[in-house]
């Protein structure tokens, strides 16, 4: 098990006018080369607990293990564990600076300590990845287009070659093509490369077609950590957190309500059409 | 860290002071203010205390909350009380090596001390009763006459309720910013003088940045909506005194009385001993 918490509390502001439980008593396991989809309202918490994932944000009570350590212990390393578990932050094209993109990308892996040629080649590699192609490695990352320089960002963090990716809401307001591109992006760093993968998104469509396993926050939280087709069987309690399935399970309980023989655990448009031909094969 | 910096916020709360017309509180901190450097005896601040812990008492803010203010101007207070109570010349009471102190140094060092707290928590009450958007209405209604004379008081204000509404959401993306840095191992603690200024950079040009996007998307938001000064521009909800303003005029005009009295008395040599 690569990350463990065990009963994790956090307090906002604590003994202000201003004080908020955002976290309440979290606990999960997250194995290695998961694809694991996060999902919540708005002001549920899913930024916090993922901000407690690689020690941005301390617990109030509670202990996170990463890799069998407490990341809590006296003299652990949270540098090393903030490279081993990269966070991409919502809107990561907001925290560019330098004068090039290929400087850009090269800050983390110089972070790290590493000599320059190492992190050069890890800032290329990770740029490649990310399909940044080689005639805009000089250029000023407020030239590029939105989509560019989202995955000029990514890259930043990739270049850091973590063990686990965690990504907070990574195609919120891009186009269809740039969003298609950066999810599976994401998908060949998963199968691939074997990294973890904790996706937060709101939405349905992206979790279902991706993810193993779903969380879903609700206050602060942790309200289902079960895989993705089990977690939309209760579509009705996630409507009262305001949240959704994706539309294809709902039209697969309409077509049930109306007498079809079909079973209603597709989840992407694929499965369904598969069942609703199997249906349609034995109703002649 | 950036949490524990009370002066100028707003502690909501339901109480009269909270209601109060926000130029009422302008007026009356503004006497307050004044009054604390009237005097030169103990006397005074008796009045003073009085009228300041009665206002403490009504404004329903937890005076832990008040005082905690006074942390983000320890230093200067220190600083203030330490070099009146040792440096200032007098006759001598009381010496310990190189140190000594006189009594002229321990009353001023006493007086600053008590003059430079009350003068932060003074100012910092009516932060806490009042939201930076009353504030700033209420600075433009008192102010007005001003624009006879051709000062633009009404962008004036606009400009401060902007600079008031933006500090914490840059002290927001400050921190957004900061994580997202720290995130790809940027280390704002360590290091010497240069190399923590140069750490800054990652942080800096972000944020600038995005102080000028914002700075542009709301000039294109206020001119959407047709905003051009302040001229025959009416309010949504126009300041006007209610019964209790009148009360808390009565109030502080009492409180002017009892410290000119107070002060006169000085003045006269009756409460010299006090």
């Amino acid at each position: 098990m690569q990350i463990i918490f065990d009963k994790v509390n956090y307090i906002y502001g604590k003994g202000t006018a201003f004080e908020r439980h955002a976290l309440k008593d979290i606990s999960f396991c997250i194995n290695k080369g998961e694809f694991i989809g996060l999902i919540g309202h708005t002001g549920s918490g899913k930024s916090t607990l993922i901000q407690h994932m690689n020690g941005l944000i301390k617990a109030s009570s509670g202990s996170i293990y990463f890799n069998g350590e407490d990341i809590y212990a006296q003299g652990y390393n949270m540098k090393q564990l903030r490279s081993k578990v990269g966070l991409v932050f919502q809107y990561p094209e907001h925290q560019l600076f330098e004068t090039t993109v290929f400087k850009d990308v090269v800050f983390g892996p110089l972070n790290l300590g590493l000599d320059k040629l190492e992190a050069e080649l890890r800032a290329y590699e990770a740029l490649r990845m990310v399909g940044i192609s080689d005639d805009l490695l000089d250029a000023s990352p407020f030239e590029l287009s939105g989509g560019q320089k989202r995955r000029v960002a990514i890259a930043g963090v990739l270049a850091m070659k973590p063990e686990v990716l965690i990504l907070d809401e990574p195609t919120a307001g891009l186009d269809p093509r740039g969003r298609d591109d950066i999810l599976d992006q994401v998908t060949k760093l998963h199968e691939e490369a074997g990294m973890t993968i904790i996706l937060v998104t709101h939405s349905m469509e992206d979790v279902a077609c991706y993810c193993d396993r779903l969380f879903v926050m609700n206050n602060g939280e942790l309200v289902f950590q079960n895989p993705t087709k089990e977690v939309f069987a209760h579509y009705k309690e996630l409507e009262e957190m305001h949240l959704a399935a994706p539309q294809v399970t709902y039209v697969m309980n309409m077509l049930k309500e109306k007498g079809w023989n079909v079973s209603c655990d597709a989840t992407t448009v694929e499965e369904a059409r598969d069942e609703i031909i199997r249906a349609l094969g034995s109703m002649h | 860290m950036i949490r524990d910096i009370t002066i100028g916020q707003y502690y909501p709360a339901d109480s009269i002071l909270h209601r109060l017309d926000p130029r009422v509180k302008l007026l009356g901190t503004f006497l307050f203010i004044i009054s604390l450097f009237l005097f030169k005896s103990f006397f005074g601040y008796i009045v003073v205390f009085i009228f300041f812990a009665s206002a403490i008492g009504l404004s329903k803010v937890p005076l832990r909350f008040i005082l905690r203010g006074m942390k983000a101007v320890l230093v200067l207070f220190i600083f203030t009380v330490f070099f009146n109570l040792f440096f200032l010349p007098g006759e001598e009471i009381f010496r310990w090596g190189i140190i000594r102190i006189t009594d002229n140094g321990l009353y001023k060092a006493l007086f600053m001390g008590i003059r430079l707290s009350f003068l932060i928590l003074g100012s910092s009450l009516m932060t806490f009763t009042t939201t930076p958007n009353q504030l700033t209405d209420g600075l433009e209604k008192a102010l007005k006459p001003l624009n006879y004379i051709k000062v633009p008081v009404h962008e004036i204000a606009m400009m401060m309720s902007i600079a008031l509404r933006f500090i914490p959401i840059l002290m927001e993306e400050t921190d957004k910013i900061m994580k997202a840095q720290m995130a790809r191992g940027a280390d704002f603690e360590t290091g010497g003088l240069l190399k923590r200024a140069k750490s800054l950079i990652p942080l800096l040009v972000p944020l600038f940045v995005s102080a000028f996007r914002r700075a542009n998307d709301l000039a294109m938001a206020m001119e959407a909506r047709c905003y051009r000064g302040g001229t025959g521009r009416t309010k949504m909800k126009p300041l006007c005194y209610k019964g209790r303003d009148y009360a808390a005029y009565t109030i502080i005009a009492i409180y002017l009385g009892l410290i000119i009295g107070t002060k006169l008395l000085e003045r006269a040599g009756l409460l010299f001993y006090l």
